[in-house]
């Protein structure tokens, strides 16, 4: 039995995001729930599930059990997750899954960390013995990425810059954006290299922050203070193999994960109003457009150039600024943003009649990949 | 190992142990699968036919560039001196591919599918990393 727009997501809310210091995983992480919660007009008491992302700035065991204790809940499911940042819409897909089974009734699904203000350094670990050659953190992975869509496809840096450009634009628009200086594909080109080819510009901020949104069936959400945004189609797909060992780098679990989503929602890419795509770097928005069938394999780089994506574009993407320009949270955010949109909540950044929303999560280095399609 | 060299070690475990070893002894190795034949890095089954059965057998050494970055973000102290360094994965002959580094080649020189070889680097009197260099 298809899960298609049974459940819905009723409340959604984000903290403060950008350099945000006092405040630890747990607390952006209780902060976040409170006011998902509130946004949905529920009371603690209707939460039974607590799901959580693991945050990266440590291991801590039992972590949704300590969110849980915060939250002064006892729930019947409290789980945490590692997909990395395709976790947020894995949990989404398990509390459809929980409640559909009839285990709860209604489920929240949240991360919160502080990378920032926190322990320095949580995404320049050393990456097995990958580092004894010098390769560490997130930006060096995705660059092999980057270089390997160039090699075999022509894409440019120009290319890429034009998605951290049209993302700056967006978290212009946005007061909760972490950068809102305006940025020109000059700047990008200027930047300095992280990793060549990547430029310090194609990559995402590391922020403080919390987000979380609520799950219930649609029958209850109808009964709730906001209109409810109707969960049409998700799926997932782990690519899985490390960078040397996968058989490919330029096609990403995007493709058959969007596949699941989109054949579950009923609809292509053309019905899409506005996207939200995991962009931790300006190279995974790129080919996940292209996995996902928005352009064709290899001319992702021709297809976002002409800034398409911005404010005023034919594909609005990352209307808050994305992880490039919002918040560098690992994409909990996106579906919370995703969310906003379809009620018509975004102020300045509305895309106006915005009916379908696609939001993205992806995370490792493309290791992993999550699809969700919304309606309101 | 010894304690003085301050770059990170490799992630030796029971099953990349054997490689690690080889390249003490300037031999690249690679797993391959006993039963269907599938050439690896290193795997406690085989990902293709699931047999836990394996033998070592040595590379031939030669390989071509698959892709590479230039690191210019100072992550590690004992890398500083390094900066601007290549990270490279080399796609073997023998088909599987490897982390490594180009040496003897400027990094601005580096192309898609440059034939490189191996070029042992004996870091300490425990630690050899094969990195790769032109083939001559």
């Amino acid at each position: 039995m298809s899960l298609k727009d049974k459940y819905c997501i009723v409340g959604a809310a984000t903290t403060k995001f950008g350099r945000v210091p006092g405040v630890s995983p747990l607390g952006f992480t209780a902060e976040a729930v409170r006011l998902a919660v509130e946004d949905a007009g529920l009371k603690k008491g209707d939460i039974d599930a607590v799901l959580c992302k693991y945050p990266p700035t440590g291991f801590r065991s039992l972590w949704a059990h300590k969110v849980s204790q915060a939250l002064g809940i006892q729930p019947k499911i409290a789980a945490t997750v590692d997909q990395a940042g395709a976790t947020n819409i894995g949990l989404v897909q398990y509390a459809m899954m929980a409640i559909d089974a009839g285990l709860i009734t209604t489920a929240v699904c949240t991360y919160g960390d502080n990378p920032l203000s926190g322990p320095p350094g949580t995404y320049a670990a050393p990456r097995g013995s990958d580092a004894a050659f010098g390769l560490f953190g997130a930006p060096s992975g995705y660059a092999m990425i980057a270089q390997r869509h160039m090699i075999e496809y022509g894409t440019t840096s120009r290319q890429l810059g034009a998605i951290a450009v049209a993302n700056r634009a967006w978290a212009c628009k946005n007061p909760n954006a972490h950068m809102r200086e305006p940025m020109t594909i000059e700047d990008h080109q200027l930047s300095r290299y992280v990793a060549w080819p990547l430029h310090l510009l194609d990559c995402c901020l590391v922020s403080d922050g919390g987000a979380a949104v609520v799950v219930t069936s649609a029958a209850r959400a109808r009964e709730l203070r906001k209109p409810p945004v109707y969960i049409m189609g998700i799926g997932q797909h782990h690519i899985a193999w490390e960078l040397p060992q996968r058989p490919t780098l330029t096609t990403s679990g995007a493709k058959i994960s969007g596949e699941l989503a989109f054949k579950m929602a009923g609809i292509t890419p053309r019905d899409v109003d506005v996207c939200e795509i995991y962009d931790c770097f300006t190279i995974t928005p790129l080919v996940t457009l292209e996995d996902y069938g928005f352009c064709a394999k290899g001319e992702g780089g021709p297809f976002v150039e002409d800034g398409k994506t911005g404010p005023g574009g034919s594909l609005p993407m990352n209307t808050s600024g994305g992880l490039l320009s919002e918040s560098g949270m690992a994409g909990m955010q996106l579906v919370v943003e995703a969310v906003r949109q379809l009620r018509g909540e975004c102020g300045e950044r509305q895309v106006n009649g915005a009916e379908i929303a696609l939001v993205s999560g992806q995370g490792g280095i493309m290791h992993t990949h999550a699809t969700m399609v919304l309606r309101r | 190992m010894t304690t003085e060299y301050p770059k990170p070690l490799p992630e030796v475990t029971e099953d990349s142990r054997p490689f690690w070893e080889g390249c003490q002894r300037h031999e690249l190795l690679l797993q391959q699968c006993s039963r269907c034949g599938y050439r690896r890095y290193a795997s406690p089954l085989c990902p293709q036919c699931w047999s836990p059965e394996h033998q070592w057998v040595k590379a031939c050494g030669r390989g071509v560039v698959y892709t590479w970055i230039v690191v210019h973000q100072r992550y590690h102290r004992a890398f500083e001196k390094d900066l601007p360094y290549n990270v490279t994965i080399v796609e073997l002959e023998e088909g599987p591919r490897l982390m490594t580094n180009l040496v003897g080649i400027r990094n601005e020189d580096i192309r898609p599918g440059l034939p490189v070889e191996v070029a042992w680097d004996d870091m300490t009197k425990e630690l050899t990393l094969p990195k790769f260099a032109p083939a001559r």
